[in-house]
């Protein structure tokens, strides 16, 4: 146990080195750089217009569609990874076991792809 | 062993503060930043357990898509703060029912836990000592045969969330131009192409 945390010690390094130079950059622009905001300043910039509309306006459905599946095969790859550690250990069944799931997701698959759910035009 | 339990005291604290800040931000976009930062306080958490291959997941899975997704969902509703701020008190029962829920069920599993001394060893796959075997070759060798129709489960749910994600939002565009390229590749220049050969002064026809 204290061998494996001590394996993660440089990672938990790394992590602190990074929150500090964020910090530090940004805490440094704050301080040194010059700023003296007026309204035409921070009004919001369009090419010399005035802004037409607001930010916020709504997504083509279908970026959801593909981040969906991007999860869905991503789950899939997280479940092939202690099935590779141990697969000497949980023998034929274990294979076929892996098999089948990957055989259902295939369906899932073949249909998305013939629906064309994974064309963009 | 002491710098562990400082990183388990770091992670702890920013997981509730990340956790606050979801519940407490305005703006849904950064409500969705701080979720980010509470999965990955969670996943340190994991580490400190001993539990690498949950924290990788947590890391790979929730971060790299999950929040993606609530990014997307959040910034294709078109939220307007002010409307979502108007029903609050409308559905502030309903949420604080299904938080009490999971409060009760937390408790009764922490407390079941504590007070009675043999609830580990009573477990039907007890944890395994990390310093013998990886949490990963400890969750492969069950997930695949003693947890099987569990794991099958798990496909048919993925499967499930596959073609219903697709049947919900795939819409087939009228009037979009598609490029063809098996078409264009059988294309031959005798198909569209007449080369004429026209005599000066007559023209054509």
């Amino acid at each position: 146990m204290e061998e494996l945390l001590t394996e993660y010690l440089p990672i938990l390094i790394f992590i602190g080195i990074a929150f500090g130079l964020a910090f530090a950059i940004v805490a440094a622009s704050l301080l040194v750089a010059p700023s003296n905001p007026d309204p035409e300043k921070t009004s919001t910039y369009e090419c010399g217009f005035e802004a037409f509309d607001d930010t916020r306006s709504k997504f083509d459905v279908r970026f959801y569609l593909v981040a969906i599946l991007f999860i869905i095969f991503d789950l899939e790859v997280a479940f092939l990874f202690p099935w590779a550690v141990s697969l000497s250990g949980i023998g034929i069944f274990g294979f076929w076991s892996m098999m089948i799931f990957l055989g259902v997701l295939t369906i899932g698959f073949i249909y998305e792809w013939r629906k064309g759910a994974l064309e963009w035009e | 062993m002491i710098a562990a339990a400082i990183a388990f005291y770091v992670f702890a604290t920013m997981a509730v503060i990340g956790g606050l800040n979801v519940i407490f931000q305005r703006n849904p976009v950064h409500s969705v930043l701080w979720l980010i930062l509470t999965f990955f306080n969670a996943a340190g958490l994991f580490v400190i357990l001993g539990a690498e291959f949950v924290a990788m997941i947590l890391v790979v899975v929730y971060v790299g898509a999950v929040a993606v997704l609530f990014l997307f969902v959040v910034m294709m509703l078109d939220i307007n703060i002010t409307v979502i701020r108007e029903g609050i008190h409308k559905y502030v029962w309903a949420g604080l029912l299904v938080g009490g829920v999971l409060l009760a069920e937390l408790v009764t599993v922490f407390t079941s836990w504590v007070m009675f001394d043999d609830a580990a060893s009573l477990s039907t796959a007890p944890t395994p000592d990390p310093n013998v075997i990886t949490n990963t070759e400890a969750l492969g060798n069950i997930l695949y045969t003693d947890y099987v129709y569990l794991f099958q489960a798990a496909g048919i749910i993925l499967l499930v969330a596959m073609i219903g994600s697709i049947v919900l939002t795939y819409r087939t565009r009228t009037g979009v131009r598609k490029q063809v390229i098996a078409d264009q590749v059988a294309r031959r220049p005798s198909d569209t192409l007449e080369m004429v050969k026209v005599e000066s002064g007559k023209g054509l026809q």
